[in-house]
Order: C-alpha cells, then structure tokens, then sequence
C-alpha cells in the first residue's frame, strides 16, 4: 500500500496541530493511525485523502457555538464587579432588574434566533409588540372582552401577521430582511392608526380596570416563589422593608416565561425532527428540499413564532402597566437580532444555539443596567453595543471556521 | 427479463424555447452503471433532474420497475428509491455527519408528550451504515463542512444504500475530486452496482466513466446520439464520440498547421 513519505506525513501532523489547537497529545497519539489520519478511513486499500483529526474535549467546548457568548458573559460579570456600583448591580434587586430586562429581550430574542438559524430574519418584532398590545387594549376596553379572550385575539392576529410575513417570503423569494420591513411599518402604522381612529390618542389606559380575570393577569405580571421570599426576607438573609415584606417578592413571571421559552426552544432545536430542520433550512434550503423537507413550512411556522413572541412580550407588559402604548417595542428587532448574533447564531443561517441567546440576553440586560449603576452616560451603551456586534461577528465567524476545521472553502 | 428499474420514454424537455432534451430513450436494469456522457449543455443535469423529481418531462414518460409514474416532487422520486447524489447540492456543511444522513428521514421516539429526534440511534446507525459499505467514521458528530469533497460523496452514496434506493445517480461525482478522491468514489460506485442496484453516472472525465461503466449513452445539445454497451464500444471510440470526433480532428490539423508555420517562420530567421 502506498504510504506517504514520513516528511509529507509529518507536515500533516503540523497541519492538524494549527486546525485542532486543543488536541491532547495522548488523544493523538492514541486515536490516529500513525500517519495522523482520522475521521473518516476506508477498511480498504488505499485509503485516500483523510484529514480530520480526533478533537479532545476543550476544544469541542470551544467549537460550541456559545463558546464566545458564554466567555463574553463572563468577561462582563468581572469588569462591573470592578466598577463602581457592583455592590447595587448584584445586589438581589439590582440582579432582579437586569434578569427581567433579560427575559424581557430573551424571549423575542429565542424566537428570532430560531428564524435566523432557519436562515430568515423579521424586522416585524418590535411593531408586533406594539400592535399586539394594541390588540388587547382595544378589544378589552371597546370590545367588553375578557381578559383571556383579548390575549387570545392577539394571539390570532399574531398567527396571521406570522403566517403571511413567511408565506410572502417563500412565495416572492424575496429576502425577508425587505418583507418584513415592509411589515414594520405597516404594523406601527395600523397600530397607530386604529388606535386614533377609535380612541383619539395613541394610548390605550385602564385596561386592567374593571377586569374580575385577575388571574389570568397574574399570569404574565404575577411572581413565582413568594412564600420562600418572604421567608428569605423573615430569616433575614434578604432585605426588608420596614413593614417586613421583602424588596423582591419573589421571581417575576417574565423571567418565568423566558425559561419556558427557552426550555422549549432549545428542545426544539436540538432534540426533534422540526429542529433538525430548521438547521436544514437554513443552511441550505436547497439542499433541505430536495432530501424531502418542508422548507415552506418550517419558515413559515418560524415567523408565527418570532411574532408569537413578540405578542406574549406584550402582553405581559400590558399586565404589567395596565396599559397599551403604540410606541412599545421600539427598535426591539434589532435588540433581538443583537443578543441572537452575540450568542453566537450566525446572521447567514444554518448554525446557532438558544443557550448562547440566553448568555446573549444575559450580556445585554447585564450591560444596560450596570452601564446605569457605574453612573456612567448611558449614551456610551449604544457605542458598547455597536463595538460587541462587531466583535460579536468577528468571533462567530472564527468559530464557525473552526467548527468546520477551517476547511469551509474546500 | 424482468423490467428495467428505470426506463424513460421520449422524454423531451423544453425550457422556454430552449429544448433541453429531444425524445429521449433510456433504460437502466439492476446491477448496471450507466453513463451519460456529453459536452456541457448536452442536458444531463436536466435528465437527471426529471429522474430525481426536480423537473417534469415536457413530454414522454418514466417508467419504475415497469410502472408508469409521474413525480410531483423530489420527494416522491425518493420514496420510489431514487436517489439522487448532488456535486454539490447534497449536504449541509454546518450540520453532522449523522444528522445529514438522516435529513428528511429523522428517527423518532415518543418522550412523554411529544416524539423527540433520537440522536444516539442516528449515530450509531450512520456508522454503521458507513462501516457496511466500508468507510470508517469515528465521529458521527462532526460536521460535514470538515469533510473533503469525495468523503461528501462516500455518505451520500452510502446514505442511499441504506435507505434502500434501488437506483442512484450520481451528477459528475468526480470532476471536482483529486485522484485518490476520485478512486474512492469509483468504488462505491462498484460497491452499489454489486449489491444489484441501477446507478446513473454522468462524467466528463472518461477515465472515470469507462472503467465503471456499463452502458453509455451519449448526448450532444439535447439530442441523443447512441446508446452503447461495453462491450460494443472501446475506450478510443468514446473518446471519439465525446470529443465531437470530427471537430476534435480539425482542432487538431489546425494546430499541426499553426505549429508549422511558427517553426518554418524560426527557420527563415
Ligand atoms: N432551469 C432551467 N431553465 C432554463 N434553461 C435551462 C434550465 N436548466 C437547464 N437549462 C438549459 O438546458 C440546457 C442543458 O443544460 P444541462 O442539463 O445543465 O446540461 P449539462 O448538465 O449536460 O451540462 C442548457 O442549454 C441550459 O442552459
Ligand atoms: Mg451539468
């Protein structure tokens, strides 16, 4: 059998040393046919042109594609625990405020890294939650519906508007990036609209007057946890107010639904045959059709979700003010396709994880409250957010390269 | 003689005013490779698209195992156990080896409420799978993108076998392959035709195509120009046929003249 000479077949060791930097020797060593080929091998003659080494695990950790985020979490918890007003930021109320802030971001944020892994985007979030809202605000004050019906009907108009941003897109072929902010305005704009039209303003007050369904208020705006707070708070190991109820009372049902969302999201994307296929779609569409995917389907179940999201966002800020603005959401799309590529999904589709969306959120409500708490301008966070974006690519791409052992051109 | 697996009928199609292909005639019986050889825009990739599903015929029929049948999409041509193996267009380089052979054709098992993907088996079975038609892989996990362009081919094919296909086409599997790639590819090319299934193979690089193939079928700019058998046609007369012949001839007598006058003219110097 023909063996390539030992100079050529020590340069492929080298060669495998650059791709595989974590590799322990022994691994190597151990693992390798002596020519330091692996991965793929013929049992036969000639067995051809194998490049692929045996990866220890420090180096699969580091190919995860969160790798960057979770770091990048951890960097930002060190430098505000450096700063001034670390003391107040991870004080239990101070880390209850940026855990909420993060769940609220965490949650349109998941649904929008599942689109994008599905290799779309929707530019839509930020007008849904303000729309969806609306929805609540005028069909339970003009409408006289209860409480969970009003939810109910957001949720339907959430479904279509879902529906017909995917259907457009896999219809047109066009890039969702064009559809979706057409939707944006067309959203925002019907919002404010109606709401005018029925109201005179673009506000709809007193919501949660007059509504006997508390519990269903409870459900979005309510906290979870309560008795063992208040026991915290007797026990003395939190702090209490002088009429001796704890300043947190308990978890805020936000943060509740975030790890519901992302509990269920994660699951989705990793462990079922609907997630095997959103990765298909989005890395080549394609390639996912002709091996019998439902591409059409899957996007379009995507979009439904990001505007799904969008509306239980709403709603639980709906809950939680008793009002409806038709401003809200403002510019959230981009916070969510932000905290998405800082968790490491890739804006081209194809690759992505929801854990690394939770350290994304987790990074950006870490930054906006702690930006607050050192006293610095909070002008500087959209500088800070600007320059980890680009990092944020930047470190994406190198993980992918490694992920594919930087061999993607071949 | 039981019927071919695959057959075409005067298939003919027309994109536009464009005629991709013009009445065309094939059969492929089990246990045969055959090779469909012609310059480019000869219509093979539209032939093997009609047969994976991709394209409907303008005219003509196909036949599987006798039966008339008409594919409304790729997928139907695959539950007929046709498989198609793409250059380029077969994988998904992001995603693992194992998740990539079970695209489309998940295994699943019910968890509480809901059917969840069951990874270990597509692991275990892709190896397997990979083992049987003897190629090792010791890591289903990785992903594909890490795998050289040959080794994309291997699970492709090997993807096919498992999964029962009864014909496989493989559209210019070797053209973008180094020799040793290009060998191994060839010889899971063997190893399908030896489990008696029908492989459609389209080469320009005859060297690939002679020594695997059985049957060859020649097509020039939508017309089909000949179907031969092995032992019918030698080597030099394919060459022949697929270099246009004639042309190739004329080529070659304008350069003998070019070459002439170049040395006559140093001469004269
Ligand atoms: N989808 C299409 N639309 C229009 N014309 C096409 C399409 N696909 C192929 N053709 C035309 O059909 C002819 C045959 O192409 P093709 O089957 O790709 O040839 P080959 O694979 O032999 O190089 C070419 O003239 C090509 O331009
Ligand atoms: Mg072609």
């Amino acid at each position: 059998m023909v063996r390539p000479p030992p100079a050529w077949g020590s340069f492929g060791n080298l060669d495998k040393a650059r791709i595989g930097p974590m590799t322990s020797i022994e691994e190597r060593g151990a693992a390798a046919p002596p020519d330091g080929r692996a991965g793929i091998s013929s049992k036969r003659r000639g067995a051809a042109d194998e490049r692929i080494t045996r990866t220890g695990w420090l180096t699969r950790l580091f190919r995860r594609p969160e790798a960057g985020a979770a770091s990048g979490l951890l960097a930002t918890v060190v430098i505000f625990a450096l700063l001034p007003g670390a003391d107040a930021l991870y004080s239990l109320q101070g880390s209850m405020t940026f855990l909420t802030l993060a769940a609220e971001l965490g949650i349109i944020a998941t649904a929008a890294a599942l689109l994008i892994i599905g290799g779309e985007f929707d530019l839509s979030v930020g007008s849904m939650i303000g729309f969806a809202g609306i929805v609540i605000g005028l069909t339970v004050n003009h409408l006289n519906f209860p409480l969970w019906a009003g939810i109910g009907s957001a949720f339907a108009v959430a479904i279509m508007v879902g529906y017909f941003n995917g259907l457009i897109v896999v219809k047109t072929r066009l890039p969702s990036f064009i559809v979706t902010l057409a939707s944006l305005f067309i959203l925002r704009g019907l919002a404010i609209g109606i709401t005018r039209a029925v109201t005179g303003r673009t506000q709809i007050p007193y919501i949660l007057n007059d509504v006997p369904d508390n519990w269903t208020a409870k459900l979005f705006n309510g906290e979870i946890l309560t008795g063992l707070f208040q026991w915290m708070g007797n026990q003395g190991w939190i702090e209490t107010r002088s009429d001796g109820l704890p300043f947190v009372a308990g978890i805020p049902m936000s943060i509740v639904w975030w790890v519901v969302v992302t509990l269920f999201a994660a699951n989705l994307l990793t462990s079922t045959r609907f997630g095997n296929w959103i990765y298909a779609v989005g890395g080549d569409a394609e390639v996912a059709r002709n091996v019998g995917v439902p591409v059409a389907r899957v996007k379009i179940m995507l979009f439904i979700g990001t505007a799904c999201a969008a509306t239980l966002l709403a709603t639980i800020q709906v809950m939680e003010a008793g009002s409806a603005d038709t401003l809200r959401g403002l510019l959230k799309e981009f916070e969510a396709i932000i905290a998405a590529v800082i968790g490491g999904v890739l804006l081209t589709g194809g690759y992505g994880t929801i854990y690394g969306v939770t350290f994304g959120a987790l990074i950006f409500g870490l930054v906006q409250m702690g930006i607050f708490f050192t006293g610095i301008d909070t002008d500087w966070f959209k500088v800070f957010l600007g320059v980890v974006i680009l990092v944020a690519v930047l470190v994406n791409n190198y993980i992918r390269a490694k992920a594919l052992g930087e061999s993607a051109g071949k | 003689m039981s019927a071919p697996t695959i057959e075409l009928r005067n298939v003919t199609k027309r994109f536009g005013s464009v005629i991709a292909l013009q009445s065309v005639n094939i059969e492929v019986n089990p246990g045969e490779v055959h090779c469909l050889l012609g310059d480019n825009g000869a219509g093979k990739s539209t032939l093997i698209k009609i047969l994976s599903g991709v394209h409907r015929p303008t005219d003509g029929e196909i036949f599987v195992e006798g039966r008339g049948v008409r594919f409304r999409s790729p997928r139907d041509a695959q539950d007929l156990g046709i498989a198609t193996v793409y250059q380029d267009l077969g994988m998904i380089p992001m995603m693992s080896i194992a998740r990539n052979f079970f695209l489309g054709r998940e295994p699943r098992r019910r968890r509480l409420l809901w059917q969840r993907l069951d990874l270990d088996m597509a692991n275990t079975v892709a190896r397997r799978a990979m083992a049987d038609v003897g190629i090792d892989i010791r890591d289903p996990t990785q992903a594909v993108g890490t795998l050289s362009g040959g080794e994309r081919q291997t699970v492709a094919i090997a993807r096919a076998i498992h999964f029962g296909a009864k014909v496989i086409i493989l559209d210019e599997p070797t053209s973008a392959l180094g020799v040793h790639q290009a060998a191994m590819v060839l010889k899971f090319v063997v190893e399908a035709r030896l489990r008696g299934l029908s492989v459609i193979f389209i080469s320009h690089n005859i060297n690939h195509a002679y020594p695997v193939g059985d049957v060859f079928t020649f097509l020039d700019r939508g017309q089909p120009r000949g179907t031969f058998r092995k032992k019918d046609i030698s080597r030099d007369e394919v060459i022949e046929i697929m270099s246009g012949g004639e042309d190739l001839r004329a080529v070659e007598a304008e350069i003998e003249r070019m070459l002439a006058q170049a040395r006559s003219s140093e001469a004269a110097h």
